[in-house]
């Protein structure tokens, strides 16, 4: 079986990327991801792998090289955060267009202004609409688990669409925790040789990328691109199970913490989400009826099992690392949305926690349980949403 | 028309399908080829940046008005004969 180790997430990520060996990285620095492209390019000088490594001058051309890597037909990454995510934001939905199957670590940080670097997933939630599949990760482990299985995902021939995995900057990057790598041969037989679509430099057959297409074709592509995102669920399912049988680790379109009798249910993704299971335990103990529910794909985001995830619960607290200002969060929406597919109809809340790296404790985790609790008792809502840890 | 289902993903097709295809319509002025004023020099067909000028035998023949998009370089470039010019732009709809 694989190694134990003490890493932080980044390098959990980098070590995953050289047992990925890809053919291309095209990398820009940015604060907190900038550490796994480093340790990448000493395994690149070092010779630990074969991966071209480019090293361009801004995230936009550093997506825009992976694309045209991806074009020539190469197995193609690269990894960023927040604004560098911003800048890269045109050439997202181009990758995701193309149906080019790159696989970008995302170590999720604040958007400025004000300028911040730690941890929120303003970044992520901001892209959630260019037509990447997004995996988030609670820790180093599920960081490292979920970039190998990326790579499965995205290249699936029902799938062939770009994804990102995401964790949290500082709290998860940057801090060292226990972990287990597989052995290099298991990972390269789970991922395999990597299957070209189209590769430009296959000049026996060429091709056109990039063609103009106007109203009479644009929905067709569109529409093929959405029935894409829907096969990507089985395919996640698939993969887990066979990751599982090389890792003993098991995965799914999302955890759910002692959630089967659920009164109140917590929805929280990342780190938090963490912090958030020892309290449920507390409150377990105490006999009340609580769960979690920790989304691991947001995008695309299965609806239909979330909801029957979540059918005990009476209330609803979700719980958002970024905010779409003047609106609710965007997990919230996702729930909100979810709920109306089985006519449940249970009381909600949503509150905005974490931005900026601002740390989420335990003690908030109570407050929000104790808030679920008196909405069950009273059916009153005081607030719809509302931000935790904020000084008035 | 091709639906969703069976069209190539990504938009990725065939190299050098555009001749299967109208590229022309959105032209807002046509070349007019006037053939008195022509002395066969084949400028135009050396400068459109399409492939619109259409050459057979060595003799420059009609635009190929599904291609040009109506740039107006071989109306620009056209010597013609005695000062007077082979191509002239016209307005579409015109
Ligand atoms: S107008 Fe432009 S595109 Fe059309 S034939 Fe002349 S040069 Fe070619
Ligand atoms: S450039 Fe003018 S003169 Fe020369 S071949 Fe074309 S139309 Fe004739």
């Amino acid at each position: 079986m694989g190694k134990k180790l003490a890493v932080t997430g980044n390098q959990a990520v980098a070590e995953a990327m050289r047992q990925i060996n890809p053919d291309v990285c095209a990398a820009y620095p940015i604060t907190p991801s900038t550490e796994v492209m480093q340790r990448f390019a000493s395994f690149v000088a070092d010779g630990k792998v074969d991966t071209e490594l480019v090293t361009v001058e801004s995230e936009h051309s550093a997506m825009s090289a992976c694309i045209g890597a991806a074009a020539a037909g190469g197995r193609v990454m690269t990894a960023t955060s927040s604004q560098g995510l911003a800048l890269m934001w045109e050439m997202l939905h181009i990758a995701s267009g193309m149906r080019f199957p790159i696989v970008m670590p995302l170590v999720n940080r604040a958007l400025s202004a004000p300028i911040n670097i730690h941890g929120d997933h303003s970044d992520g939630m901001g892209s959630r609409d260019c037509g990447w599949i997004q995996l988030f990760s609670e820790n180093g482990q599920e960081a490292y688990d979920n970039l190998i299985q990326a790579i499965r995902i995205a290249e699936h021939d029902d799938v062939r669409l770009p994804a990102m995995v995401c964790m949290d900057g500082f709290i998860i990057s940057h801090s060292i925790e226990s972990m287990e790598y597989l052995p290099d041969d298991v990972v390269r037989n789970f991922i395999g040789e990597f299957r070209p679509k189209n590769p430009l430099l296959d000049i026996e057959n060429p091709v056109t990328y990039g063609p103009l297409v106007l109203p009479d074709f644009f929905m067709e592509f569109k529409r093929q691109q959405h029935e894409a995102m829907l096969n990507v669920k089985d395919v996640v399912l698939d993969v887990a199970r066979e990751f599982e049988k090389i890792s003993g680790r098991g995965y799914g379109l999302f955890e759910a913490y002692r959630l089967d009798d659920a009164e109140l249910a917590l929805v929280i993704l990342n780190s938090a989400a963490g912090t958030a299971k020892d309290v449920i335990d507390e409150y377990r103990e105490k006999g009340i009826k609580v769960g979690l529910l920790k989304p691991r794909l947001f995008r695309p985001f299965p609806y239909k099992e979330v909801a029957e995830a979540l059918s005990s619960a009476r209330v609803i607290g979700v719980l958002d690392r970024a905010d779409s200002l003047g609106g609710f969060g965007p997990m919230y929406m996702e729930i909100s949305s979810a709920m109306t597919t089985n006519g449940a109809k249970p009381l909600m809340i949503n509150k905005i926690y974490g931005l900026g790296g601002r740390d989420f404790m335990p003690e908030h985790v109570v407050q929000v349980i104790d808030e679920l609790k008196e909405i069950a008792e009273t059916g009153n809502i005081r607030l719809q949403k509302d931000f935790l840890g904020v000084r008035e | 028309m091709k639906g969703w289902k069976d069209l190539e993903i990504g938009a990725i097709t065939k190299a050098g399908s555009a001749d299967e295809y109208n590229t022309g319509s959105w032209r807002a002025f046509r070349p007019q080829w006037i053939e008195e004023n022509c002395i066969q020099c084949l400028f135009c067909w050396i400068y459109c940046p399409d492939s619109a000028v259409t050459v057979k035998d060595g003799k420059r023949g009609e635009f190929d008005y599904l291609h040009c998009k109506g740039c107006g370089i071989c109306a620009r470039e056209c010597p013609g004969k005695k000062g007077k010019k082979a191509i002239v732009m016209v307005e579409e709809g015109k």
